[in-house]
C-alpha cells in the first residue's frame, strides 16, 4: 500500500518536472532567458510586503471560486458560467453600494448590504444556468457561456451608460468608491483580512460540506451517477439547484471582493479570470477540497508574479496562465498514463 | 441606406462567418466522430497567431494557412490521445487545452503584436461575378470565403452520402456496432478528430490574415469565437447545413448590431455585438427542451390537435447529438 502510495506521489512529481521542461521549450521559443523569467515570478510575487499581500488578496477569491466549483464538481456539473456569476455578484454590489452611498446609512452597513446583493446576484446568475439544465435541457457548459457573455454586456452597459464617470463615458469602469466604502485593510497595505477570512471560511465549510454530511454525500452520489441516485430517492434536481445556488453565492461573494477590496469600482474584467481559474485549480488537485488551499495560494502567486514580466524582461503577463494551463494539461495526461499502466497489469 | 450598401453589408456577412463556418465544421466533424474538442476558443487563438507569425516569417500566405491547419491537428491529436488513449475526460482536456492555447498565443504572439502582415485579396470569379445581386455576394469575396462556401456541401456529402462518412456516423452513434462490422473506431476517431482540428484551425488564419487582418494580442477581438463556435455545432444539430444556416444566423445578427448602432445611440456597440448570444442560448433552448420531462408531462396532457402540432414543431427543432458522444469506447 506505502509503495502504490510513493509510487504515485512520484507520477505527480513526474508531472511537475515535464510541465516545467515543457514551459522552458516555450520560452526558448520565445527567445527568453527561461531561468530569469522564472525568478522574476517569484521575485514578482515574494519580493516584498506589497507583493505579497497582493498575492493574498488574490488568493481570497480564488479560495471562493474554487470552493464553488468543488461543490458543482461533486454533482458532476461543469459551471463554466461561474465567469459570468462572480460579474453579476460584482454588479449587484456596486448597485447597492451607489444606491446607498450618499445616504445616511454606517459605511460598514453599507458594506454588508453590498456583500449580501452580491450573493443574490450571483445566485440569481448560477439559477439561471440551473433552471436551464434542469428545465430547458441545455447543457451547463454551453448555458453558462452564454450567461458569460451576457453578464459581461450587462456590465458593459451599465458602465458606459448609466454608470458612466461624469463627463466621459469609458470602458474602464465607473467612478472609484469613496475610501468609507473600501473593505478594511492592514496598514499601508492593500489586503485585507476580512476577504482572506471570508475565502478561508468558505473552504473549510465546503470540505467538511463534501466529506461528513449527508448532503455532501448525496451531491457525489448524484455526480457519480444521478439515475441511481435518483432511483435511491435522491431528489435530483432539487440538489442541482442547489449545489448551482451555492456556487453562485460563492462567485457572487468574490465578485463583492473584487469590487469593495481590489478595484474599489466596477470593471468588464471584474472578474479577473477568477472563476475560470478556480476550475483550473479544482482539476489540479482531483476534486479533493482538502488541497484548495495551497494550490489556489501557489496560483494566486503565479498569476501576480506575472504582472512585473512585461516590464522586467518585455515578455507577456500571460507566462503565468501558460505555466498553469501546462501543469493541470501534465498532471491529467500524467494520471492518465498512471491509470493505463496499472491497468495493464 | 441603399439597396446596394445593403447588399455590400450582406456579401460582409458571408466574408465575416468564414473563419467561424471552418470552426463549426471542424468541430460537426469531430463530434461527428464521438470526441468533443472543446478546445476550440484556444486552437482559434493559437492558430491565428501561429497562421500570422509563419507568413510575416515565410513571406507566404499559404504557409500561414497550412501552419494555422497544422496547430489545429496538434492541438485535436493532444485532445484525441488524453481522451481515446489515456482516458481522460474529454471536457476537462479540452477545457484546459482552451485556456492554455489562449495564454500561450498572447505569450508567444508578443512580438509580433502590430506587425505588418499579408492579407488575403479578393479575386472575383470571371462571368460569374457578374451575374447581378449573386455575384456580388457569392463571387467577390477571397479564397477562404470560397472554400468556406465548398467545404459545406463537402462535409455533408461525406457524412452523408458515402461509405466512409457512414462509417463515421457508424463510430459516433454506435461504435460497437461499427466495430463488428470492421472498423477501428479508436483510429478513426483518432483520424477524424485530428481532420477536425485542422480543419478548425484554418479559423486562426481566416482571422489573422483576413477578416481580422493582424494580430493584436488580447485586443484582437478573437477570445469567445471559439465558445460561440461550439454553440453553434449544437444548434446546427452535427449537420453541416443547419450549422451553416447557424454560423449565417450569427454573423447576420452581429452585422444587424452593428447597422442598428446608429439608430439606438443609448446602447454601446459593445452591447449590441453580444446580441446573439441571448439568442443563442434561447436556440439551445429550442433545441434541447423537447428532452425535459416536464415538457413530455405537458404535451401528455394537452389535446389531441394542438399536441400534434408541437410535437411536430418540437421535432423540427430538435438536435440529438451522436449517441456516444464523449463516451470512450472499449473493444473488449
Amino acid at each position: 500500500m506505502n509503495k502504490i502510495r510513493w509510487l504515485n506521489f512520484g507520477f505527480q512529481i513526474g508531472a511537475v518536472i515535464l510541465a516545467l521542461l515543457f514551459t522552458t521549450v516555450v520560452l526558448l521559443m520565445a527567445g527568453a532567458p527561461p531561468l530569469q523569467a522564472y525568478l522574476y515570478i517569484i521575485k514578482g510575487a515574494l519580493s516584498s510586503i506589497t507583493n505579497i499581500s497582493n498575492v493574498l488578496s488574490a488568493w481570497a477569491p480564488l479560495l471562493l471560486t474554487t470552493s464553488g466549483v468543488l461543490i458543482t464538481f461533486a454533482a458532476g456539473l461543469w459551471n463554466i458560467g461561474i465567469e459570468g456569476q462572480i460579474m453579476v455578484g460584482a454588479i449587484f454590489t456596486t448597485g447597492a453600494l451607489r444606491l446607498l452611498q450618499n445616504s445616511t446609512v454606517p459605511s460598514g452597513w453599507i458594506l454588508l448590504i453590498g456583500f449580501l446583493a452580491g450573493m443574490a446576484g450571483g445566485a440569481l446568475w448560477a439559477a439561471l444556468a440551473g433552471v436551464l439544465k434542469t428545465f430547458g435541457g441545455v447543457n451547463e457548459i454551453f448555458g453558462g457561456l452564454g450567461l458569460n457573455f451576457v453578464a459581461t454586456a450587462f456590465a458593459l452597459y451599465l458602465i458606459i451608460g448609466p454608470w458612466k464617470r461624469p463627463g466621459i463615458a469609458s470602458t474602464s469602469g465607473t467612478l472609484m468608491f469613496p475610501d468609507k466604502l473600501w473593505l478594511p485593510t492592514l496598514p499601508k497595505v492593500q489586503f485585507s483580512v476580512w476577504a482572506l477570512g471570508l475565502g478561508i471560511l468558505v473552504v473549510i465549510l465546503v470540505y467538511f460540506l463534501l466529506r461528513g454530511t449527508h448532503f455532501g454525500l448525496r451531491l457525489k452520489a448524484i455526480g457519480k451517477n444521478s439515475k441511481a441516485a435518483l432511483l435511491m430517492g435522491v431528489p435530483t434536481w432539487q440538489y442541482v439547484m442547489f449545489a448551482f445556488l451555492l456556487c453562485g453565492v460563492f462567485a457572487g461573494l468574490a465578485g463583492a471582493i473584487q469590487v469593495t477590496s481590489v478595484y474599489h469600482r466596477l470593471t468588464p474584467a471584474i472578474s479577473s479570470g477568477y472563476g475560470f481559474l478556480g476550475l483550473m485549480v479544482a482539476m489540479l488537485i482531483n476534486y479533493q477540497a482538502i488541497w484548495a488551499a495551497p494550490v489556489a495560494l501557489f496560483f494566486a502567486a503565479l498569476n501576480i508574479g506575472g504582472i512585473q514580466l512585461p516590464i522586467v524582461l518585455k515578455l507577456d503577463s500571460s507566462l503565468s496562465g501558460v505555466l498553469q494551463g501546462i501543469l493541470v494539461l501534465f498532471v491529467l495526461l500524467v494520471e492518465g498514463a498512471r491509470q493505463r499502466l496499472f491497468r495493464k497489469r | 441606406m441603399n439597396s446596394s450598401s445593403v447588399l455590400l453589408g450582406l456579401a460582409g456577412v458571408l466574408y465575416g462567418a468564414a473563419p467561424i463556418m471552418f470552426a463549426v465544421i471542424g468541430e460537426t466533424i469531430t463530434e461527428r466522430a464521438g470526441i468533443i474538442n472543446l478546445s476550440m476558443n484556444g486552437t482559434i487563438l493559437l492558430s491565428a497567431m501561429g497562421g500570422f507569425a509563419v507568413a510575416v516569417g515565410t513571406g507566404s500566405i499559404v504557409m500561414g494557412f497550412l501552419a494555422g491547419a497544422l496547430i489545429g491537428a496538434l492541438v485535436a491529436l493532444v485532445v484525441a490521445f488524453s481522451s481515446i488513449t489515456l482516458k481522460q475526460s474529454q471536457v476537462a482536456v479540452g477545457f484546459v487545452l482552451a485556456l492554455l492555447c489562449r495564454d500561450l498565443s498572447y505569450f508567444l504572439g508578443h512580438a509580433y503584436i502590430s506587425k505588418a502582415g499579408p492579407r488575403l485579396i479578393t479575386i472575383p470569379l470571371p462571368a460569374l461575378s457578374g451575374i447581378p445581386i449573386l455575384g456580388t455576394l457569392f463571387f467577390k469575396q477571397d479564397v477562404m470565403t470560397y472554400l468556406s462556401f465548398v467545404i459545406i456541401f463537402l462535409v455533408w456529402f461525406w457524412i452523408f452520402r458515402t461509405r466512409p462518412g457512414l462509417m463515421l456516423r457508424g463510430i459516433g452513434e454506435r461504435p460497437a456496432a461499427a466495430f463488428v462490422r470492421g472498423a477501428n473506431v479508436n483510429r478513426l476517431r483518432y483520424l477524424y478528430t485530428i481532420i477536425g482540428g485542422a480543419v478548425a484551425g484554418l479559423a486562426g488564419p481566416t482571422f489573422s490574415l483576413s477578416v481580422k487582418a493582424g494580430w493584436a494580442g488580447p485586443l484582437s477581438g478573437l477570445d469567445g469565437y471559439g465558445w460561440i463556435a461550439l454553440s453553434i455545432t449544437i444548434f446546427g444539430g452535427w449537420n453541416p447545413f443547419r450549422a451553416a444556416l447557424g454560423v449565417y444566423l450569427f454573423s447576420f445578427l452581429q452585422w444587424l448590431g452593428l447597422v442598428l448602432q446608429p439608430f439606438l445611440p443609448s446602447i454601446p456597440t459593445q452591447v449590441l455585438q453580444v446580441a446573439p448570444f441571448p439568442l443563442m442560448i434561447l436556440t439551445l433552448l429550442l433545441v434541447n427542451i423537447s428532452d425535459a420531462e416536464w415538457v413530455t408531462r405537458m404535451l401528455a396532457a394537452m389535446p389531441e390537435r394542438p399536441r400534434r402540432w408541437m410535437m411536430k414543431l418540437l421535432r423540427t427543432l430538435r438536435a440529438s447529438p451522436p449517441a456516444s458522444l464523449g463516451v470512450p469506447f472499449e473493444s473488449e
